[in-house]
């Protein structure tokens, strides 16, 4: 259980998020939702220990990890594809996801278990990774996340800017990792698209939970206003 | 010609040496994004342990890069992790003033324990053998050391394209919040690589102090020739640093031809010319 208690994070004197509390449970999907700014991806990089929080903020089972380095998150399965890819120029496919499987914990998912859910990426593996399309290139940033092994999976934006075809092939290698019983937290601007992938849904505003529930049972309407903030 | 032929090669296998001292600048350059104006006191500081290495144990010059090399290895390491993990990656001139702290705190603790007086290391015989083929003769230690440099950057170019340490870097240089997103301990990481920019440097130090009288103020222009090499060669481009050596070296020993005390002037009037021509350097991709 990953569990976020009156977490409060700043970017210097700028606070972005306000005492957020909300739980993650093992295998569960949780879509954050909320407009540009809102503080979702503050709250990502939060939990993957990019950004320095108070220690008690985050707990993982009951211990306080918040404010840890990515590097101790990444070992207690907790790891973060973070928006827009950002993919390593200068590696190949392989080599991008071979740091990361060196650097992450042993499990299930290994380069080959990325390759045999997406055969396509095979002939491209000697490739540099920016040189591939953007829909691949999401996909091998979230095996790239995957082949660490994580137990909770941190997608920021993953189909932003991709055409609905691929962003299906996104979501058919998440259906995957959670069929395995990995938890993920879902950023994502399509909100019709974050209900159907998720259990339950997180509205927030301005730094603040505003609205949560189950996502099957979701109020299109409230969750719109909870959006908007109007 | 035999002449000509002997001086090109003096140049070339000068410029490996200027190569050897490149290697480390270009690494700590490509990887860390930092400039250590005390690269060049740190060679000279490595020429004068092997002299004091020698003088204890009494062992000949290129033993003693068995016991220099560790120690620059620890020295570069606790740097990194003591000093300059500090001021790595806040702001561009930081490590730029505290190197150069150093360089002048290297330069005068060297000036009180050694004095002000040129010194080099004994190298016996090595120094006078050569080899003949046909009419050209080459210098043995010009020889070995050329090899060294080229075993080196073949080495460090396996390093860097072949194994994890080399994949961290790059993925360090090209985006270290990423990078650490994938478990890459940037400080930790730092430090290994500066022990390994150090360990080159030392025994680039030891070779050099065989080959070259030294004294405790050399630093400054061994650094300048190293620089003038990664530039020349381009950012981030390792044999690119390694041809940037070679070019400085050939450019010293024909100046020198042309007058004795001019062969450093004409280096930096070709290092000044070919950064007007290409001034992304030989091999670096131009940036946008």
């Amino acid at each position: 259980m990953l569990r976020i208690e009156s977490l409060d994070a700043h970017y210097g004197l700028f606070q972005a998020l306000f005492g957020v509390t909300l739980s993650i449970a093992p295998g569960e999907t949780v879509a954050l939702i909320g407009s540009n700014g809102a503080g979702k991806t503050t709250l990502l990089r939060s939990l993957a220990g990019a950004l320095r929080v108070r220690a008690d903020s985050v707990l993982l089972d009951g211990e306080p990890v918040g404010g840890s380095t990515e590097r101790e998150q990444l070992s207690r399965g907790i790891a973060l594809v973070p928006e827009g890819r950002r993919l390593f120029a200068s590696l190949t496919v392989h080599e991008n996801m071979q740091l990361a499987a060196t650097n992450g914990r042993p499990g299930v998912w290994s380069i080959e278990r990325v390759l045999e859910a997406f055969p396509a990426l095979r002939p491209l593996l000697s490739r540099p990774a920016t040189a591939l399309s953007g829909g691949q290139q999401q996909l091998v940033a979230i095996g790239r996340a995957l082949v660490c092994n994580p137990s909770f999976l941190l997608c920021d934006e993953v189909s932003l800017g991709l055409s609905p075809l691929v962003v299906d092939e996104v979501y058919r290698l998440l259906a995957i990792a959670r069929r395995d019983g990995m938890a993920i937290v879902l950023v994502e601007q399509n909100v019709r698209r974050a209900l159907i992938e998720s259990d339950r849904y997180v509205c927030i505003q301005k730094g603040r939970v505003v609205l949560e529930g189950i996502s099957a049972s979701a109020d299109r309407h409230a969750v719109a206003q909870a959006y908007f903030g109007v | 010609m035999a002449g000509i032929v002997e001086l090109l090669i003096n140049g070339l296998l000068l410029g490996a040496l200027y190569a050897l001292f490149a290697l480390g600048l270009s690494l700590s350059l490509g990887v860390m994004k930092m400039i250590n104006l005390a690269h060049g006191d740190f060679i000279v500081l490595g020429a004068y342990l092997a002299g004091a290495a020698m003088s204890t144990t009494g062992w000949p010059a290129l033993a003693c890069m068995g016991l220099v090399v560790p120690a620059m290895f620890a020295i570069g390491w606790a740097l990194q992790a003591g000093l300059l993990n500090r001021v790595v990656g806040t702001h561009e001139l930081s490590p730029l003033l505290v190197t150069f702290g150093l360089s002048v705190v290297i330069q005068n603790v060297l000036m009180e324990v050694f004095t002000a007086n040129t010194r080099s290391l004994p190298s016996g015989d090595l120094a006078l053998q050569g080899l003949r083929l046909g009419e050209v003769s080459i210098g043995l230690l010009p020889l070995l050391i050329g090899l060294v440099s080229v075993a080196l950057y073949a080495g460090t170019h396996v390093l860097v394209s072949r194994t994890h340490l080399g994949r961290q870097a790059r993925a360090v240089a090209d985006d270290p919040e990423t990078a650490r997103l994938v478990g890459v301990d940037a400080r930790r990481f730092f430090a290994l690589m500066a022990g390994f920019v150090m360990a080159v440097t030392g025994l680039a130090a030891v070779l050099y102090g065989v080959r070259t009288p030294f004294s405790p103020t050399a630093g400054p222009e061994r650094l300048l020739f190293a620089f003038e090499a990664v530039v020349l060669g381009g950012l981030g481009s390792l044999w690119g640093s390694f041809a940037g050596g070679l070019v400085i070296g050939l450019a010293q020993v024909l100046g020198a031809q042309v007058s004795t005390g001019l062969g450093p002037f004409f280096s930096h009037l070709v290092f000044l010319v070919a950064l007007l021509v290409r001034p992304q350097g030989l091999f670096g991709a131009a940036r946008h």
